[in-house]
């Protein structure tokens, strides 16, 4: 019985201290090369202010994750600076491909906040356990009351945000038994075009967004239970001002079948199986623009059914765990343009010809403590991979490049690596070196006429490019005591057979205006560092002081620059907070961007500097916490653009928010 | 038991065989497959049903089948058979290329060959077609006026070419253009006197497709045409997209100088010479 409370406490809680437990839970060893971004309605655990933005709003606040902006919507992330080809973003381990060949809806569009928990990132190799990954992977962990708390609670919260009119309501639910869970939420946004530093408007940055999601959970008998979730997205009128189309509907059904066992064993602790089915439907469409040259609509659709089986376990001096995972993903995508000339046809092409990913992996991760200060992680993986054009339209399609073109292709992926860590007192050392494959993605295989409004190319998929393979070293240096901690990180990325788009001489591009066609070539190797300072420091009770910086590089083995990388960024942020009372002063900015592409049609971002102030009370009154929040970003309204605002739009002006915040929550009698 | 079965078994299979062999006199119908009736024409003895895929003639390259039966309708089989294509204008006729007359592959009563009218009739000036056959030693003729329309797009040129010569190309192939590498094929002949055509022989055929409705571009790949040895002309056409392409052309003579048709290349966006395609 007692085993029994202490698994629900782990892996429930309130909706609020369930976050930290479970945190805790998977921040044990086997994991501790995990970074976590806290997703959560308590101020005093966020880096966030804003408790109510977007989730790509928190999963910017993280020093590994850069996020490519093309409007105020669907921000991509980028780890440790490698383009989001090279690492894999999944839900609860789920494995989603988005349906834009213009990625303008990375999986992380398709969640809510009020859905997760918070977010793992893994760096490089480390980040294979449900696929191919050389950059590394993102975790976004759904949220769940889990057993045993006999507690029925729910919030109601309100958002708004003034300079672009974002409103903000959302609700959840959470009811909490012995033996069963149930979790519903539901959000809808909606915001207007935002303002920039200089007050003027930016045209086709609105969007609307509903979410609803549901997670259930049955405990069979003391060790065995079985949860199932399913998140439904529906995201619409989406605008985005950096490109020269916009979507009218972005949907995703997510659904998830998952059976655990605790206490297998005395060494195996844990085995969890899930199956999952997603299906995304993108319209991309210019309908709302007035003047194009020529009216076109891009829809995409990606469906992936997966499963993942993963195994925990430990020994006196090891702990491990073992994932096999398997999922297969079609995605298909389209051109449809309506010529001026009413009496021509239209004009159709495959834009992905249907294309077919079947994906089998095992991964394996061991934490061996060699000594009382010494640790050593390890892991390796391997995967089988094949991808497989179905549709004989889409290999004739291919086969106007590549006349030789096979409609099938296998490709065996291999991963290891190992780190080492000592820890003496307070301080902490890491060291790490990983190898690591990744298969080329859809657009880079199998990609037609793909326009890049950035570069202005059309991008033309290379069927017969090899695997790409890493090479990473990656060290930390931290130190923590009651009041100061620092933290250094650095990352070395040597990626052979770099994939990158090349200028193909003498094709004609399709997309009116463009300047060329580039196709998909590997480089001999290209090469990324990342470094990163953390420093905080508590001055008195509840009155802290941090800063961190950022810094990236990226060039060829021609000393070509990569686009996208970020320049010396900084951060300092005080912070102060009491049982009901908090508040935040920060200040953000980065230098002149020296290293960028010309080649991919970037021009040099300018230094910034903003500064933001926010501040909460909270309070209680009967059954009901209320939280108030409000605040001010970019308090100086500055005109700025950074290093990943795609073409270089101006980013949003002052922006004043106000979060509000109603909890209830009422014990239910111990029965069921 | 088992052999016994095995011989049942092979016993049916020669009927059958059999059967299929004495019953060997294919329905006319099946000779049709997938062609509609153009037009009738007739004399005093036998009629002669004309045939085309889309059950019209159209300027460009046609293949024509037809059937000849008597009066009676008793489908005809052995017959020795010539055409002869006019377009009668108000001052002057003149003929087009065609092709010889054989049996359709694999068909007993349907004959085959093709023509290529370069324009279209109208009601004062129209194409009339002579067939004369022998059946059986004896001669007969049948003169009939026909309709040939143009197509939406255009499949067939007659230029004159800047060796002072009159050329007549052709597309035949793609005749279902998809988004490929399509097979291309086309016909050149040069006009030897206005009641004949010849082929060309070692000329070079440059496509340059472009899509105008979408900014004029271009495709990857293609492939110039060249003579093989059954004398068509042959390469490969690259199609990114469905819609409308203008396959711009650029005709060689042998000696590799442009007889006819100019590069599309800065402010010029189309050759004088070109083809259509629509799908």
């Amino acid at each position: 019985m007692k085993q029994l409370v202490c698994c629900a406490l782990l892996l429930s809680g309130l909706s609020s201290t369930g976050q930290t437990v479970s945190a805790q839970k998977d921040s044990t060893k086997v994991q501790e090369l995990t970074e976590v971004i806290v997703i959560s309605r308590q101020a005093s655990r966020n880096k966030n202010s804003n408790l109510l933005s977007t989730l790509d709003q928190y999963l910017s606040s993280h020093e590994q994750v850069d996020l490519i902006k093309r409007g105020a919507y669907a921000w991509e992330p980028m780890l440790n600076g490698l383009s989001s080809e090279r690492s894999v973003i999944t839900i609860d381990g789920m494995r989603i491909y988005g349906a834009c060949t213009d990625k303008m809806d990375p999986v992380s569009s398709y969640v809510e906040t009020t859905n997760l928990s918070r977010a793992d990132v893994k760096n490089g190799q480390a980040g294979n356990a449900h696929g191919a990954s050389i950059g590394g992977s993102l975790d976004l962990v759904r949220k769940k009351s889990g057993f045993g708390n006999n507690r029925f609670s729910t919030h109601l919260f309100s958002g708004f945000e003034f300079n672009n009119r974002q409103r903000m309501l959302g609700t959840d639910l959470q009811y909490s038994r012995s033996r069963w869970y149930t979790d519903l939420d539901f959000t809808i946004r909606k915001a207007g075009n935002y303002r920039d530093g200089k007050n003027q408007e930016i045209s086709y940055s609105q969007f609307s967004k509903f979410n609803l999601s549901a997670a259930t959970g049955y405990k069979l008998n003391e060790h065995a239970q079985v949860e199932a979730s399913v998140i439904y997205d529906d995201a619409r009128d989406i605008g985005y001002p950096a490109l020269p189309m916009d979507v009218s509907s972005a949907k995703a059904v997510i659904a998830s079948l998952a059976y655990t066992r605790h206490h297998l064993s005395n060494t195996w602790q844990e085995w969890e199986t899930k199956i999952y089915h997603n299906k995304v439907t993108h319209v991309m469409d210019d309908t709302k623009r007035p003047v194009v040259p020529i009216r076109m609509d891009m829809p995409g659709w990606s469906t992936t059914t997966g499963m993942y089986s993963r195994i925990e376990g430990e020994s006196s001096s090891h702990q491990f765990k073992l994932t096999a995972s398997a999922h297969h993903n079609r995605s298909l995508a389209e051109m449809t343009m309506y010529p001026n000339d009413p009496n021509e046809k239209e004009m159709f092409m495959l834009t992905w010809p249907d294309v077919h990913t079947w994906y089998a992996g095992l991964f394996a991760e061991d934490n061996f403590q060699l000594h009382r200060k010494w640790t050593l992680n390890s892991s390796a993986g391997v995967a089988f991979q094949q991808n497989q054009l179905k549709d004989e339209a889409g290999v004739k399609t291919l086969q106007i490049f590549y006349p030789d073109m096979q409609s099938v292709k296998n490709r065996l992926l291999k991963n290891f690596g190992s780190s080492l860590q000592y820890q003496p007192g307070s301080w902490r050392f890491s060291m790490g070196a990983s190898y690591s494959e990744r298969a080329p993605g859809v657009s880079e295989g199998y990609g037609f006429y793909l326009f890049n409004s950035f570069d202005r190319f059309d991008y033309i998929g290379n069927p017969g490019l090899k695997n790409e393979q890493s090479i990473s070293l990656n060290g930390t240096i931290a130190f923590a005591n009651d009041r100061l901690s620092l933290k250094g990180q650095g990352n070395w990325f040597h990626i052979r057979r770099y994939i990158v788009g090349m200028p193909a001489s003498g094709l004609i591009p399709m997309t009116i205006g463009a300047s060329g066609i580039k196709i998909y070539e590997q480089v001999p190797f290209a090469t990324i560092y990342s470094a990163s300072l953390n420093a905080s420091y508590g001055i008195v009770s509840g009155l802290s002081v941090s800063a961190k910086a950022i810094y990236r590089r990226g060039f060829t083995n021609e000393q070509l620059d990569l686009p996208m990388m970020q320049p010396l960024s900084y951060g300092v942020r005080l912070q102060y907070a009491s049982n009901a009372f908090s508040a935040e002063a920060s200040m953000d900015g980065a230098v002149k961007q020296s290293k960028f592409s010309p080649l991919f049609g970037e021009t040099a971002a300018p230094a910034y500097t903003i500064a933001s102030l926010g501040a909460g009370y909270q309070f209680k009154w009967k059954k009901n916490t209320f939280q108030v929040r409000g605040g001010v970003d970019n308090l100086f309204n500055r005109y700025y653009t950074t290093f990943a605002d795609w073409n270089r739009i101006p980013r949003m002006g002052r922006n004043l928010f106000l979060n509000l915040i109603i909890g209830f929550s009422e014990p239910l009698k111990a029965r069921l | 038991m088992k052999s016994l079965f095995i011989w049942g078994l092979l016993s049916l299979t020669l009927l059958f065989t059999a059967c299929s062999k004495n019953d060997e006199k294919p329905a006319p119908a099946d000779e049709l497959e997938g062609l509609t009736l153009v037009k009738s024409i007739s004399n005093a003895t036998h009629i002669i049903d004309l045939y085309t895929a889309n059950g019209k003639f159209e300027t460009g390259y046609n293949p024509i089948y037809f059937q000849i039966k008597t009066t009676s309708g008793s489908l005809v089989d052995n017959a020795t058979t010539n055409w002869m294509p006019v377009m009668k204008m108000m001052n002057m006729s003149h003929s087009c290329p065609f092709s010889a007359i054989e049996k359709k592959q694999g068909a007993q009563y349907t004959y085959q060959g093709f023509i290529v009218f370069q324009m279209p009739g109208n009601d004062m000036e129209y194409w009339e077609l002579s067939l004369t056959y022998t059946i059986n030693g004896q001669a007969y003729t049948i003169k009939e006026r026909i309709q040939v329309t143009d197509p939406t797009r255009r499949k067939v040129q007659s230029v004159m070419g800047s060796d002072n010569k009159r050329y007549v190309l052709a597309m035949m192939e793609p005749s279902s253009p998809k988004v490929a590498l399509n097979d291309m094929s086309v016909l050149l002949y040069t006009m030897t006197n206005m009641m004949q055509f010849d082929p060309v022989d070692n000329y070079t055929i440059q496509i340059d497709p472009r899509m105008p409705g979408m900014g004029n571009h271009g495709s990857p790949n293609n492939i110039h045409l060249t003579q093989g040895a059954d004398k068509m002309y042959r390469g490969k056409l690259s199609l990114t997209m469905t819609g409308y392409w203008k396959i711009n052309l650029q005709l060689l003579n042998a000696n590799g100088t442009v007889v006819k048709g100019e590069p599309v290349a800065g402010d010029n966006e189309s050759s004088s010479l070109f083809f259509e395609v629509e799908f």
